[in-house]
């Protein structure tokens, strides 16, 4: 058999988190809300209406095309693709075409080998959404509650290698649209959809050949699975001495196959023009510099800088960075806490996430802030407070609202470091164990684990460990 | 007092003090409707007697309740002393293709004969608002699409009042019939290529074009998007200009409206035309059309009486201080209408896919095998004629393969006759006007049938006036004078952007000008009978 290389193409479809709907005032989300239950003569395409466009899509849009190193067009336009369909209810879907809002651009993608490999984008417009039918008994539905929901359109270049490439640029493309904000991107509510584009080539060849269209790939197992089992398909075909030819394909995730949906030989004519009702989208050069910089440091440079200025590992750095709100709350623990970061990441990768996952909750929504954290963390150094003490800590804080020293000082918590109080208490464990102390004198050290023990109990847990070790030490050894 | 020959502008002034009730004044409409307008236009006419040849035919619905509430509104403010609005009491009729809250609007289609919209249009509020009685809807070409009025799914269509086996000119027929008749002092019409002012001037009574963007479009069914414009019809230019200050001005709802601030329509009617630089252009005085076999372009000289009336208006207007600038260059004009035919077929094509039987309006009853035949057969039957020729050509046009050679090409084409209109207005160019002079048909009205069927010259009666639509200038149309057979002849002033005011005043001192022609104590024939007050 040849060597094949797999090509692969994405284009994305990316609910914007507006408010509200991108031509009009109805909600932007109906999840869960009955049929037809969140439309109106704009988004339902009665007669006589006219859209208005809402200025946050296209805020939004910019910040993606920005927070993708794309070319931010200073005057775009809206363009009408003419079609019918049922979920259509005007019967075009007002969409850019040749002048969209971002052209060109790249995403990197941090490689499992080290590498990076360069996804290019084509380019990214804004559109409305349509709506959804479906069959019942016999009977079609239809559900406009989802036309008008803002959507960018992004489409990378032919720069994907694989399935596993293709899924690490979805998981990526999640990370960003949360992190600069302009998304929820839950695949499994439609906030990000994906279409794959996939062709097969001999290695070293640069030739593009027929692609098919894999319809439907809305989660990250789909797009790895689709793309892997149309590669091998491919690859078969061609190797049979079969073509490949244009398809559009589904893909069923329930049964881990593919389905054809039609040929795609005759390309639909979409009859594409600017669409009357509305002005030239115009960001001024002011407008745009905003845009740009009020985009935060995004997340693989955060990662990096990580690495670099906390000496943190690639794998910490990795976790510390997967949200944005988690990295932020990370920095900040750093800030008010004088050690090392390292330890900070510690507390952070263990107990804080675990404490953020019971609770389903963001690192920025918590009531333990990262002031608290850190300050945790020093009780836990100074010897004021044990480790387990620490961990307990966390959760009292996030429950009440107080400070550390507060719940510190009104339970009693912190260790008896105090060397008098402790010998006291040392002194009554061995006057009331005189065996052990003969034993231990006779030889029997490994009996020192027991006196420790016996302190531990008798102080309810708070003696400092360390501290009653050299006292006990210095008592037994004295006579 | 016949209350019916009373202008908008009297009817306010006499209901705001009190002198006459709102209510008289719309029982006074309903009382005229009555006597000239005959049956409403109907998808289901039957059988029509021979006197209904001699009826109007304006209105497919009388909205009599609608009308006789907002006159009982209007009086009770007035009798509380409360300011009932610039247009107290005055009878409007509204162009069927304009949403009205809880009416049928039906667009003159069957698609959509059984559709009431659940909001109301934005100019019908803005007039009904300034104390505007909405006496019905009246009829129109098909989606607006025609010049006669013919091609209505509501038939008997609009007749003229004042020869009725003469068309009113359309689309907006009824609105020019249902003024010219004395039903209503207003109506409100659209005109995407002339469709306010051709039916104006075959029915002897004002219309005009604001510029586009001056009156919003939500809640009016498109057609051409980009070329779609409300606008008053009145029997004079001060009532013009008095519905316009009511209903002209931005609106949030529109994007293509303008943020500029609106003028005073009707004060500025007080200031004569001294000094104003008055063009008149060679381009208006022929009519160019293609051989439809051949495919050559003939040139046919305009009906000499309307082409006499433009250069009377011109030395009237001279005599009154104004200035008269000849052989102003308009050369693209004669593209205006290969162009429209374009790029109003592009957007109609698209405006109307929603359209579909799916939603609202008209499904076809038969059994359908899939989506594909419900699409087909609701359409096939629901639309009319001229909606499907004017669907297949927008397809045609804007498809992939042929695009550039139609649709791009008629942009550029468009953008050249916006810059004649430049070059006529730049302040600091040759010609400095503030208006041009034009005819605004051709011809007269023609006989009903005469034309119908050939959707292309019926195209081209709209070619004085479609390149203000594609410039987006405005231009207001006025009767001056009367043909040999005693057809209005209309004369067009077209202005720059936004300066509305400025062709108004000209109109208006044109009017004051010939108050005393005899031409004006002609009266349309279903008139007759009535004395002049």
């Amino acid at each position: 058999m040849k060597d094949y290389e797999v090509i692969i193409g994405l284009e994305t479809h990316i609910q914007l988190n507006t408010q509200t709907k991108i031509f009009c005032s109805c909600k932007a989300d109906s999840w869960e809300a009955g049929p037809n239950t969140n439309i109106c003569p704009v988004c339902s395409g009665l007669p006589g209406v006219l859209p208005v466009l809402n200025a946050e899509v296209v805020r939004k849009g910019a910040l993606l095309a920005a927070a993708m190193h794309a070319h931010i067009n200073p005057r775009s336009y809206f363009d009408r693709k003419n079609y019918f369909y049922p979920d259509l209810p005007k019967g075009y879907q007002i969409s850019q075409f040749d002048q969209p809002i971002g052209k060109g651009g790249y995403m990197d993608l941090p490689m499992e080998n080290g590498e990076t490999r360069r996804v290019r984008i084509h380019n990214l417009h804004l559109e409305e959404d349509a709506g959804k039918t479906k069959t019942e008994h016999g009977e079609r539905l239809l559900d406009f509650n989802r036309c008008g929901v803002p959507l960018v359109e992004m489409v990378t270049e032919p720069d994907l290698r694989s399935g596993e490439e293709a899924a690490q640029y979805l998981i990526r493309l999640r990370q960003l649209l949360r992190w600069i904000g302009v998304s929820e991107a839950d695949m499994e509510r439609g906030h990000l959809r994906c279409d794959a584009n996939v062709s097969i080539r001999e290695r070293g060849s640069t030739v593009l050949n027929t692609k098919t269209e894999i319809k439907n790939v809305n989660s990250i197992d789909s797009v790895r699975q689709a793309i892997g089992e149309e590669a091998k398909r491919q690859i078969e075909l061609v190797e049979s001495g079969g073509k490949v030819q244009s398809y559009t394909l589904d893909w069923d995730a329930d049964s881990g196959k593919l389905k054809k949906m039609r040929s795609k030989e005759t390309e639909a004519d979409y009859r594409y023009f600017r669409e009357p009702d509305l002005l030239p989208v115009i960001l001024s050069e002011e407008e745009i510099e905003a845009i740009q910089s009020g985009l935060p440091e995004l997340p693989l440079a955060r990662r990096a800088r990580f690495e670099t200025e906390y000496q943190l590992s690639a794998y910490d750095a990795e976790i510390l960075t997967s949200e944005r709100s988690l990295s932020d709350y990370y920095e900040a623990a750093v800030q008010s806490y004088v050690g090392e970061a390292k330890a900070v990441a510690n507390w952070m990768m263990n107990d804080l996430s675990r404490m953020l996952n019971d609770l389903g909750k963001t690192a920025d929504q918590l009531t333990l802030n990262p002031q608290s954290l850190s300050e945790i963390i020093r009780m836990v150094d100074e010897g004021k407070i044990n480790a387990a003490t620490g961990k307990s800590l966390l959760k009292k804080v996030e429950e009440t609202g107080k400070t550390p020293a507060k719940i510190v000082e009104d339970e009693g918590l912190s260790l008896i470091a105090d060397s008098d109080a402790l010998r006291k208490q040392i002194e009554a464990v061995l006057a009331g164990a005189p065996d052990e102390v003969a034993n231990f004198r006779a030889g029997k050290e490994s009996l020192l684990g027991w006196f420790v023990g016996q302190v531990m109990r008798s102080s309810g847990g708070k003696a400092d460990p360390k501290r009653t070790r050299e006292i006990l030490l210095e008592l037994l050894n004295k006579d | 007092m016949n209350l019916t020959q009373l202008s908008a502008f009297e009817v306010a002034q006499k209901v705001r003090s009190g002198e006459v009730k709102a209510a008289e004044i719309a029982e006074a409409s309903l009382a005229q409707i009555k006597a000239v307008d005959g049956v409403s236009g109907s998808p289901e006419p039957g059988n029509l007697s021979p006197e209904e040849e001699k009826k109007v035919h304006a209105f497919i619905q009388i909205t009599r309740d609608l009308a006789l509430a907002q006159a009982e509104k209007v009086d009770r403010m007035v009798a509380n002393g409360e300011d009932p609005g610039l247009l107290a009491g005055v009878p409007l009729s509204v162009k069927d293709i304009f949403c009205v809250e809880g009416t049928h609007t039906t667009a003159a289609s069957k698609i959509i004969a059984n559709f009431v919209p659940p909001y109301t249009a934005t100019s019908v509020q803005r007039l009904t608002d300034a104390g505007a009685l909405v006496l019905g809807k009246v009829n129109l070409d098909e989606f607006t699409f025609g010049s006669s009025n013919e091609s209505s799914a509501f038939q008997p269509s609009t007749n003229n009042p004042w020869q009725t086996e003469y068309v009113p000119g359309g689309s907006s027929g009824g609105s020019a019939a249902s003024v010219a008749a004395q039903e209503v002092a207003l109506s409100l019409g659209t005109d995407t290529g002339g469709s306010i002012r051709q039916p104006a001037a075959f029915c002897g009574v004002v219309g005009m074009k604001p510029s586009y963007g001056r009156v919003s479009r939500l809640g009016l069914i498109a057609f051409a998007s980009s070329l779609d414009c409300p606008g008053p019809l009145s029997r004079d230019v001060r009532d013009a200009a008095l519905m316009l200050q009511a209903m002209a001005g931005h609106d949030p709802k529109d994007s293509t409206s303008s943020i500029l601030s609106i003028g005073n329509y009707v004060e500025a009617l007080e200031q004569d035309v001294k000094g104003l630089r008055i063009g008149l252009s060679p381009d208006y005085e022929a009519v160019y059309y293609p051989d439809l076999e051949s495919g050559e372009l003939h040139t046919e000289p305009i009906q000499k009486e309307v082409h006499d009336a433009v250069l009377y208006a011109a030395e009237i207007l001279a005599k009154a201080g104004a200035e008269i600038i000849e052989n102003v260059p308009l050369p693209n004009t004669r593209y205006g209408i290969p162009t429209y035919f374009v790029i109003s077929r592009v957007e109609a094509a698209s405006n109307l896919h929603r359209f579909d039987g799916v939603k609202y309006g008209y499904r076809t009853s038969e059994n359908v095998a899939d989506l594909n035949e419900l699409y087909r057969r609701s359409r096939a039957e629901g639309f009319g004629l001229e909606p499907k020729l004017r669907i297949l050509m927008g397809m045609y046009v804007s498809a992939a393969e042929h695009a550039s050679d139609y649709y791009q090409k008629a942009l550029k084409v468009r953008s050249m006759i916006r810059s004649d209109f430049d070059q006529a207005f730049d302040p600091q160019g040759s010609y400095r006007l503030d208006a041009l002079l034009t005819p605004t048909t051709a011809t007269t009205a023609f006989k009903r049938k005469a034309v119908y069927g050939n959707s292309v010259l019926m195209q081209y009666s709209d070619q004085m006036t479609v390149a203000s639509n594609h410039a987006g200038v405005p231009a207001l149309t006025l009767p001056g004078g009367l043909d040999e057979n005693g057809l209005p002849i209309g004369i067009q002033l077209i202005g720059n952007d936004f300066r509305e005011e400025l062709i108004l005043r000209i109109g208006h001192a044109y009017e004051r000008l010939t108050t005393d022609d005899a031409w004006r104590n002609v009266r349309p024939q279903v008139l007759q009978g009535e004395v002049k007050a």
